[in-house]
Order: C-alpha cells, then structure tokens, then sequence
C-alpha cells in the first residue's frame, strides 16, 4: 500500500479496489488470446477484457500446465483497447502476480483456469496495489478469498464447457448462504463462522448487509445471451464469458448479444432479440462427462 | 411532491447512486431505455467504464434523447459521467460519442491506470466545510474549461502530480460532474447540491 507524506493521494487502498470493481458492475468481461480479439470485445460495449493464452476450452482440450501469459501480449492488449485489462495469474503464484501488477494491468484473476501453484496457499492480495478477482464456489470460500484481500468474487462455473449448470449452482450457492446468515440471530454466527470456515467478522458483515463486502460477477459455462441474462436474475453484478464467445460461430454477433442481454437482462423480449441469428454456439461439454480430477472449479482452498 | 431523479444504468456503480439519491428525498427511477427518461426531474449520470457507455448509448439509440433532455433538466456525472457530459475527450477512441453540454475538454484515465487509483481530502467551497473526501478510480481530468464553466474543486498544485491544479469537479448552468466518486463514500454533500439544483431548477 502505497501512502506518499507530501499529502498526495493515497493509491492501493481497500475503497479504490473494491470501487473499481464497482465500476464494472452490469458489464460483461470476455476473454480475449490476441489484440483482434480484444476489439472485437471492446467494440460490442466489453466492460473489460481479460488477456490470456488460451481460452479455457483449449486449455482443457490441450492440457498440460497453464501459466501466466506472455508479457508481450498482454502488453500489445493493453495498447490495443481504452477498456480495463484484467490477467490471470497461478493460484498462489505470488510472483507471476507481481509481474503483471508490473506491466500495468487493472486487475488480476487468481484463477483455478490456470494450473495451481500453491495447493495450500492463495496470494497475500493485501500486498499490492492492484486490485485481485477470486473465484468461488460457496460463501466459504469466497470470504476466505476476501480475507486474503481479494476486492471481487466471481463464482467459478465449469470453465471451458459451455455447460452453464456449475455457474447456477454456484451463484445460487452463495446467494442461498447469504440469505441464511441473514435470518441468523446474532449468537448463532459464531457457529456459522466456524462451519463456513471465515473469520467471525467477515460472516457478520456479511449477515448485516445481506450481500458480500465486494462485488459478485459469475464465470464458467456461460455461452449464450440467456446465460448471461439467468445469472443477472440470480442476482450476479456482471458475468465473465471466456471460451463462449470466440469458440462461437460468429464472435462479433455473439459478443453484442451477450452484452445486450446482460444490459436488458430483466426484459424478455430483449433476450429474445439478442438471441436471434447468432450461429453456433460453442460446441460444448457436459460437466458431468468430465472427471471429477479434471474439474478446475474443484481448485482452490 | 418528491422530484424524479433518473439514474442512468447502462452500467456501473449505479446501485450506490440510487442508494445515496433515496436518503435524500426523492424518487429515483433507473434509466436504460428512452421511454424510462420520460418525466424525470434531473439524471446522474454514474461512475462506469465511459468507452462502454459510450457504446451501449449507441446500440440502445440513448444519444439523440440524452442530448435534448440536457438542455432541459439538470444533470450531474460522476467519473465516467463527466466524460458522457464533456463536449470534447482527449485520450478517448476516436468515435466515443458524449452527450455534451459541458464545455470542457476531458483527459480520460488522466492519473494512470487502476494502481493509480488513490483518494484524497479537497477543499470544496461550495459544499462548505469540512474538507470532502474524495475517492478517484481510474479518473480523467477536467484539462481544459472554457470561461462558461464554474470549477467547484481542484486538487491544488502542491498535492498534484504534475504540479499545476488539477480541475475535479465543475458546473456550467444545469449540468455538474466530478472526477472523483461521491457514491461509494458515505459523506452526501455533493448528491445534496445537485438535488438542490434540481429542486431549484
């Protein structure tokens, strides 16, 4: 955290990262491998871009160890678009999150997309300037994420699947959990802490307000407008859409319709629109036909 | 009869404007289409991503009704709102449209990128005392302002980065924005002044 005595502005606080995600709230984040990409996800109304190597459909298809990518290239998407850029890094890779808070770019995902680093530890994130994204599959663990310092959650979905079944039960999940704290009376958090496994005060922040301390998007499987526009009923703040656009038909048509739907998502005829003409969707694949082992949204701890 | 407040929510921190608009007694309605913008008393305009408001103004054809409601009821912008309210970007795409109105020219992400973003306390006379915090995310900067236009806050030279004042926060007849983000603070003194506008105008 970065305090300058001159009494200039204070930067890396808690407000200026959990604000700038606030910033993104509504909007759609697309995964993007290469400048063209980038523009095409700008131009169809992208909130931000995330840059990486390989869409989650290849990494999965290809597998072996996924990293974080090229400098280069997440250099060349960062001059290419005016949006915000986001990065992946390694999930406990503190370093490779240093080099891309290095290069610039507005927020960093520690991503069970990419091949975990740390199988016990997640990054210290109270320790930059940038701001972190975790992904989540229950309150639990999205209050753990938040206590390392993460300052947004996105429940984590089965990436790369086009399957969007994850994605609802996770969203539903922690939404659910929030409820239930909710009802608690006071004395029965301590026990709620303990069984959610997160610090007793975070639980009671989150049983006050009835939300999350930090803005809540979704990811995984999402490939079609009425995806995008299920999970905002579900009461996501913003969806991230990765191998569902670019492994598409037809990108550019698929990009806007996600964005429209996203935008209109509580209006029907809207959705009905935006879903008109749009070729093929990803091909896809059923969670249930992947083997536990092989399942990202099962990393992280 | 509590006035109609629009906010515009084609995305961003749209959810905390309304919330700071409701405790200060009037009605908030969210705007996402032109027919929403009918009968309202005054818009805010709120933090975002200004190239994608810019974009989806566009796709849902909010330009052309925007540009003729400003000259007949009071607007405020905040951060991306400032850009949507500038006649003129610097630093922009070259096609991201702005309703206008303000004549300024705006510089966007003026103070770098997100590990830049930083909060500070300003002196805002027409708000009164004390010193507002101020809370800047990826923020432009007023870089140029015609004689029409009031400035209501500046970070001043021996705080700034540069070394000049750097202009936050302006107001030209009806039309008010700021770089920074009233709307995730608590303190409700600049959502005050343009509800006072409204009421007034």
């Amino acid at each position: 955290m970065a305090t300058d005595a001159t009494g200039t502005g204070v930067t890396g606080t808690t407000r200026v990262k959990r604000g700038m995600a606030d910033m993104l709230k509504g909007g759609v984040i697309m995964d993007v491998v290469n400048v063209e990409q980038a523009k095409i996800a700008e131009d169809a109304g992208a909130i931000a871009v995330m840059a990486l190597e390989r869409v989650p459909a290849d990494i999965r298809a290809q597998g072996g160890v996924a990293r974080m990518s090229d400098p280069d290239m997440i250099d060349e998407i960062i001059q290419a678009v005016s949006i915000p850029v986001m990065a992946k890094a390694r999930i406990g890779h503190f370093v490779e999150a240093q080099v891309i808070q290095s290069l610039g770019v507005d927020y960093i995902d520690e991503s069970e997309v990419l091949t975990p680093a740390d199988y016990i530890n997640h990054i210290d994130k109270w320790a930059f300037t940038v701001p972190f994204v975790c992904g989540a599959t229950n309150l639990g663990e999205a209050l753990r994420r938040i206590n390392e310092g993460a300052a947004m959650i996105r429940s984590k979905g089965e990436a790369g699947t086009g399957d969007v079944s994850n994605a609802t039960g996770h969203i539903r999940t922690i939404k659910g959990e929030i409820r239930r704290l909710s009802s608690m009376s006071k004395d029965e958090l301590y026990v709620a802490a303990k069984e959610l496994q997160a610090p007793y005060e975070l639980v009671c922040e989150v049983a006050e307000k009835g939300a999350l301390p930090v803005v809540l998007f979704t990811a995984g499987g999402i490939a079609t407008p009425a995806d995008a526009a299920m999970m905002m009923q579900l009461g996501a703040d913003g969806v991230f859409v990765g191998s569902g656009i670019f492994k598409s038909g037809d990108p550019v048509k698929r990009a806007n319709a996600i964005v429209q739907a996203t935008l209109h998502f509580d209006n029907p005829d809207e959705i009905a629109k935006a879903s008109r003409g749009l070729g093929e969707a990803m091909v896809g694949i059923n969670v249930s036909d992947i083997p536990v082992p092989h399942r990202l949204a099962e990393r992280g701890w | 009869m509590s006035p109609v407040i629009g906010v515009l929510a084609i995305q961003g921190d749209v959810r905390e404007h309304a919330r700071c608009l409701e405790q200060l007694d009037v009605d908030v309605r969210l705007v996402k289409t032109a027919e929403q913008l009918k009968g309202i008393a005054g818009l805010v305009i709120p933090g975002g991503e200004s190239t994608t408001m810019s974009i989806l103004a566009v796709k849902n054809h909010l330009f052309g009704p925007l540009r003729e409601l400003r000259r007949q009821i009071p607007m405020y912008g905040s951060c991306a709102g400032l850009i949507m309210l500038s006649d003129s970007i610097s630093d922009g795409r070259p096609d991201q449209e702005t309703i206008g109105g303000l004549n300024i020219t705006a510089k966007r992400n003026a103070f770098g990128r997100q590990v830049d973003s930083f909060e500070i306390d300003l002196h805002i006379p027409a708000i009164g005392e004390p010193d507002y915090h101020a809370v800047f995310i990826r923020a432009p900067l007023v870089e140029a302002a015609s004689s029409e236009v009031e400035v209501l806050a500046a970070i001043p030279a021996g705080k700034s980065l540069t070394g000049t004042d750097q202009v936050v926060a302006v107001r030209q007849g009806n039309l008010m924005a700021t770089s920074f983000h009233p709307e995730i603070t608590s303190d409700l003194r600049i959502h005050k002044y343009f509800v006072d506008m409204v009421r007034s105008a």
